[in-house]
């Protein structure tokens, strides 16, 4: 398994987040969660505008053996999808940390739960045991 | 810990993702299911089968014990290396299990049943074969690779001994022959051209070794079932069960009504199930919207009925989702099929999906 970027979060759903400068926050699915899924074929995104809550269904992320759903880490309104992504879902394969980012959400509220880096390798490692 | 082939250990070493399949642990891919996939239906692909159950049939009753046991009739393997698919049925006209059948003349034959079904299986022949004077034999120590792909022959071609390679290569489909130790067979489960050799177990791994040397890539059980659903190929379990009569999993062709004095296990149910007009149809189901269809998901036919995807997925080769589907009986081509609370729409086809390489139905979405 390839080493975790240092300058993301991470929930025990297996998604990642980036804050970014203008105060969004970019979220997608880890290296962890795609490889357990295996090649992606279709990605279901939210609307733009839409409000999604801390731990609700905001995505769904389909691969040739099942179909997963990737919940929302904050509360907020999201701001931007990743259009690419309906005729390349594998690019969620391919780069899951940058060219296969999900939904862009603006927070509404401080809420939902992360790790830092360490602590989600930590989760990882957990889990193979 | 499942059941390990000849072949695990190969499979660790080439970073295979391992699943537990009918209690064996076999490789589901070995990077990426879709490249797998591709593989097969335009060059070669390696197959694992040595989970597969290899059952020996002999004797004088034979003959005669098959062709109670099946609903199709052995009978119509009239010269040594000729092979049959059939179902077992039950009383009820259930399938017990899906098989291949091969004559090996001298009264004797090779049947090839699933993995997950095995014991019962061996207790359903066992209890069948009382009346008969014949020897049913479990071949636990034979392995089985498929080599499929268009150019899977011809690849694998120098795998096999130059005295038998001739004859190998002029093999016509469901035929096979005995080569030495292998048993070659010209049959596969992906819709493509291909063999499928049955070996003993010591002798697998360097067969497989020497089938990834002569450029056929090895392919997991993942792509085995894209292709399978592809080629519209039923899978046990899914597709039909003890439940299900092979009427109603597409499967009419396989039951042999001649002659009809020949008292096959389940005939009495299935002749009264043949009659029945309301009888549902299989049938295949390709979707118009982008999302995946999968196993169990309702379909809704609109002033007719419902029905349920029996074997959903996504097709690498068409770039889109299709399924096969138990539906209500009426003539009509489009369909509805409950995706996470939405009804999407569907088209009702015929199946293959793919064969050879090509798309056997119109992908435009236009009503054909």
């Amino acid at each position: 398994m390839s080493e975790l970027p240092g300058d993301l979060l991470y929930t025990s759903e297996h998604e990642w987040l980036r804050k970014e400068d203008d105060g969004t926050v970019t979220v997608g699915i880890t290296d962890h969660a795609q490889s357990a899924l295996g090649d992606l074929v279709y990605v279901e995104l939210p609307e733009v505008g839409q409000e999604v809550e801390a731990g609700g269904e905001m995505a769904v992320v389909e691969s040739v053996k099942a179909a997963s759903d990737v919940y929302a880490p904050i509360s907020g309104e999201v701001v931007a999808v990743n259009v690419d992504l309906s005729d390349d879902p594998e690019k969620i394969n391919a780069d899951p940390y940058e060219d296969g980012w999900i939904v862009r959400l603006r927070p509404t509220s401080d809420d939902g739960e992360s790790m830092s880096p360490d602590e989600y390798q930590a989760f990882l490692d957990e889990l193979e045991d | 810990m499942g059941n390990k082939t000849p072949l695990y250990e190969a499979h660790v070493a080439a970073g295979a993702k391992i699943v537990d399949f009918g209690g064996w642990d076999m490789p589901l891919h070995y990077g990426s299911q879709l490249e797998e996939h591709h593989a097969v239906r335009q060059h070669a692909g390696a197959f694992d089968v040595s989970h597969m159950t290899v059952v020996d049939v002999s004797g004088t009753d034979a003959r005669a014990f098959l062709r109670h046991l099946l609903a199709n009739d052995v009978a119509r393997l009239s010269t040594p290396g000729r092979a049959l698919y059939s179902c077992m049925l039950n009383e009820t006209g259930g399938v017990v299990d899906d098989l291949i059948t091969y004559y090996r003349g001298d009264n004797a034959y090779r049947v090839i049943v699933n993995a997950s079904t095995r014991d019962k299986d061996l207790a359903w022949m066992a209890k069948q074969a009382s009346a008969f004077d014949m020897v049913v034999k479990e071949r636990a120590e034979l392995a089985m690779i498929a080599l499929q792909g268009p150019e899977a022959c011809e690849r694998a071609a120098s795998l096999i001994d130059p005295g038998w390679r001739e004859q190998a290569l002029a093999l016509r489909p469901f035929h096979a022959i005995e080569a030495g130790d292998l048993f070659i067979a010209r049959t596969g489960y992906t819709g493509e051209d291909g063999w499928e050799v049955v070996m003993p177990a010591e002798r697998a791994a360097a067969f497989w070794r020497s089938a990834l040397d002569a450029g056929i890539r090895p392919c997991g059980l993942g792509a085995r079932d894209t292709l399978r659903l592809e080629a519209g190929m039923n899978l046990y379990g899914s597709d039909m069960d003890e439940t299900v009569s092979p009427l109603e999993a597409g499967l009419g062709w396989t039951i042999a009504w001649e002659p009809e004095d020949r008292g096959f296990v389940g005939r009495s149910a299935l002749t009264e199930m043949r009659e029945r007009s309301d009888r549902q149809r299989f049938a295949g189901l390709v979707l118009e919207d982008k999302g995946v269809l999968r196993d169990h998901m309702r379909v809704v036919v609109d002033g007719i009925g419902e029905g349920v995807i029996t074997s959903g997925g996504f097709s690498p080769t068409l770039e889109r989702s299709i399924a096969m589907a138990r539906i209500p009986a009426g003539d009509y081509d489009r369909a509805k099929v409950e995706v996470r609370n939405r009804l999407l729409d569907v088209r009702v086809v015929r199946m293959p999906f793919v064969r050879n390489g090509k798309a056997q139905i119109d992908i435009q979405g236009d009503k054909s």
